[in-house]
């Protein structure tokens, strides 16, 4: 999983049908000292997550999981939002 | 599986509910010289582990969902155990 920021939202008339009614948001990975880091890319929200908050993102084939039984065609999830972390 | 570092901790109390009681750890991978490579990120610690220890974690998502003990969870990594020592035998 990666710490990050969400920093925005698409939208998207045409998609694919498994992801209709999905939130689509842009996030920036975060490093732990909260220094952005690499590219911003776009990640479906599980857990009621906005614009400006800290969150945690899952990769991969996992990224489907949270929507079971859909089967959302998503690499990238966010899964939690950060109330603090420590170093 | 990579060694890092664990740098930190993380609390989320809105999160997907199969990470429900999972313990999050921010993580650096090092390399064999112990020096820092890439980017932090976020694993489930399922063996107790804490800040400052040098940890072996996987990054496969059903080896890590395996690792926290529950079916088709949201996880894509997870720390599976605490390196005591690694012994390296130098290229001669």
């Amino acid at each position: 999983m990666q710490l990050a920021r969400v920093v925005g939202e698409v939208v998207a008339t045409v998609k694919d049908a498994n992801l209709s009614g999905m939130k689509m948001l842009v996030v920036q990975p975060l490093l732990a000292s909260g220094e952005p880091v690499g590219r911003a890319l776009v990640a479906l929200d599980s857990v009621g997550a906005g614009v400006g908050e800290n969150v945690f993102f899952v990769r991969g084939r996992e990224a489907a999981f949270p929507f079971y039984p859909g089967e959302p065609p998503t690499d990238a999830t966010i899964i939690g939002i950060v109330d603090h972390w420590n170093t | 599986m990579l060694i890092c570092r664990v740098v930190g901790n993380l609390v989320a109390t809105q999160k997907n509910r199969k990470l429900e009681g999972a313990k999050l750890m921010l993580v650096q991978p090092v390399d064999l010289e112990d020096t820092p490579t890439g980017a932090t990120f976020l694993a489930i610690d399922s063996v107790g582990s804490g800040i400052g220890e040098k940890v072996l974690v996987v990054i496969e998502g059903k080896a890590a969902g395996q690792a926290l003990g529950r079916k088709a969870a949201a996880v894509d990594a997870a720390i599976v155990g605490v390196i005591d020592a690694v012994d390296l035998v130098s290229p001669a």
